[in-house]
């Protein structure tokens, strides 16, 4: 083949189509063809559904034990894949999911994955964020034997269905039952999850720059005057200062309010892909380099001990 | 249970961070380093673990000579002992070439368990367990808050373990030892060294290791060519002046402009 394989997931539909968006920009600079793969049966949606102009070929990769998805499963069945096919390019999602198997399946490859990529230029580059988002990375791939990358969510938008047609090639993987190592459960919910920040409309979220649970306070009075949700990035919750439910990120809760109003958030990959889909971003940080005020329409570089009080009080005077 | 808990130093949350002259890493001379957080909450798991059911705890960790200065944290919040592999070279290995230093040093150990963080802060590539345990041919979980020991006879799994999945959804997953379990942060509370802690930590054993001795080449597959400041995609308002008078304006902005108010 040596062309780009581009793996779909199912049940990920909006960041697989992304993920080969990216496919295609690679294809054109590289001159190679794409194909796409997914586990699962022909007639699921992720082969059913298409984005942008059809893929020719297109291979389900079908067996009883990939039915629940593990580490070991996966791994088999992308390694036979991939030996038979020979892409130069393996193209994956960045999910919970790739991140668990991916970098085990390069590994038999004595490749590594570039993973979490943001960009792409000419050569090809991978361009992909370094230290918390305060540094961008250009990485190339050198040596023989295929590349393999995983692309972060909203770097690169879907392509619009277009009509035509796929070919849908049925891959049988070699797996026994014994080569299935853990034993996984059904996904559950944690706890109740009684804060829907998916729908609020004002958000007041707050970061590491606050310091100490002490200082929440501050926050909530400004959320209050606001009437804005509180919410928080993950170190907040993981030092249990705020519940986890108002976590904002890839691990938490994905929002799109109105406004949405940044505290002492540097602004890490993993909390932008939670905020960025809202309207209007006010990021409040000492650090005028923080990587927050990238996708900040208003910024204030100052004290938040300072410029949080100030603003409560103002919004307070403004709704009189 | 033998735990071995695979750690990094990394720049602190707070470091101001500079391109160096090669461009292609950080100026790192004056530079604040800590603890990767998720390394953190994979050692207070370990030490959890410890307590609860005995053993030892060992942490391992690959860098300069300044990372001695983690590994001794690390052994003053209560870790057994260290092993520290020398190696100057961190910066052009890729992550293939960093877990078979840290492979090579935990195959001789044979541990029951594995830990380490999901991610490091400053490459962010969120690999290093997963192929450590490739490289030792063990079975590995990822992003796991929890590890419960399993004491029931006649099964083949020996832990079962909580993994997040994304959006608030988890998981459990139950295999055998040894395995390899990436830790992600927010399951415990992080434990402070006590001044005994760190009076006893001067005492422990750190096994000096060099990467000639693990006989590791360094050839890497993925080459980080340049860093850069990132550029900014939209342009951002930057509202000037003293607290009170940013305070003010965005007030106006939120009123008449975004109109929330």
């Amino acid at each position: 083949m040596s062309g780009i394989l581009v793996v779909q997931e199912a049940g990920r539909k909006r960041i697989s189509f992304e993920a080969l968006a990216f496919g295609r920009r690679l294809a054109e600079l590289t001159g190679l063809a794409v194909e796409t793969a997914a586990v699962g049966d022909p007639n699921e949606t992720i082969f059913v559904e298409t984005s942008g102009p059809p893929i020719p070929t297109s291979h389900a990769v079908r067996h009883s034990l990939l039915e629940k998805y593990t580490s070991d499963g996966y791994v088999l069945a992308f390694e036979q894949l991939i030996r038979k096919l020979e892409p130069s390019y393996v193209v994956f999602p960045h999910t919970y999911q790739s991140r668990d198997y991916v970098p085990r399946l390069a590994t038999r490859f004595g490749q590594v994955l570039i993973s979490d990529i943001t960009g792409i230029e000419a050569g090809p580059i991978f361009i992909r964020q370094l230290v918390q988002g305060k540094l961008t990375g250009a990485y190339r791939h050198q040596g023989d034997g295929p590349c393999f990358l995983s692309i972060q969510a909203g770097a690169f938008p879907a392509d619009p269905p277009q009509a035509g047609k796929t070919i849908i090639l049925t891959f049988q993987p070699e797996i026994a039952p014994s080569d299935i190592r853990t034993r996984p459960s059904e996904p559950f919910r944690g706890g109740s999850q009684t804060v829907d920040l998916g729908s609020a409309q004002l958000i007041v979220s707050v970061g590491r720059g606050i310091k100490d649970a002490a200082n929440i306070p501050i926050v909530q009075e400004l959320a209050t005057a606001l009437g804005a949700e509180l919410a928080a990035s993950r170190p907040i919750c993981d030092n249990g200062w705020l519940p986890m439910e108002r976590q904002v990120g890839s691990s938490g809760q994905t929002v799109s309010p109105k406004l949405y109003l940044a505290i002492g958030i540097s602004g890490a990959i993993q909390h932008l892909v939670g905020m960025k889909g809202s309207q209007c971003v006010v990021a409040i940080n000492k650090d005028p380099d923080a990587p927050i005020f990238e996708v900040a329409d208003y910024g204030i570089a100052g004290d938040l001990f300072e410029v949080v009080p100030a603003l409560t009080a103002a919004v307070k005077a403004a709704k009189q | 249970m033998k735990i071995i808990v695979a750690i990094k130093q990394v720049p602190g949350p707070d470091a101001q961070v500079r391109i160096d002259a090669t461009g292609k890493w950080i100026e790192e001379s004056d530079l604040q380093f800590a603890l990767n957080e998720s390394d953190a909450y994979a050692l207070e798991e370990a030490l959890q673990l410890k307590e609860k059911h005995g053993g030892e705890v060992i942490v391992v960790s690959a860098g300069p000579e300044r990372v001695g200065t983690t590994i001794r944290e690390a052994l003053a919040k209560g870790a057994d002992r260290a092993i520290q592999i020398a190696c100057d070279d961190l910066g052009t290995r890729d992550a293939l070439g960093v877990s078979r230093l840290l492979a090579a040093a935990i195959k001789t150990e044979n541990p029951d368990l594995i830990l380490t963080g999901l991610q490091s802060e400053d490459l962010g590539l969120g690999q290093t367990g997963v192929i450590v345990a490739e490289l030792l041919g063990l079975p590995h979980a990822t992003l796991i808050l929890h590890v419960e020991v399993l004491d029931g006879a006649g099964t083949q799994a020996q832990i079962k373990v909580k993994r997040e999945l994304e959006e608030g959804w988890f998981q459990t997953i139950e295999l055998p030892t040894p395995a390899v379990l990436t830790i992600q942060s927010g399951g415990n509370k992080l434990r402070y060294a006590t001044l005994m802690g760190i009076k006893r930590a001067k005492t422990k054993e750190v096994r000096q290791l060099t990467a000639a001795e693990l006989g590791v080449d360094s050839a890497p597959v993925v080459l980080l060519e340049q860093v850069s400041m990132p550029q900014r995609k939209k342009s951002t308002q930057m509202l000037p002046g003293n607290a009170q008078e940013a305070a003010t304006a965005l007030v106006e902005k939120l009123k008449f402009e975004v109109r929330v108010l």
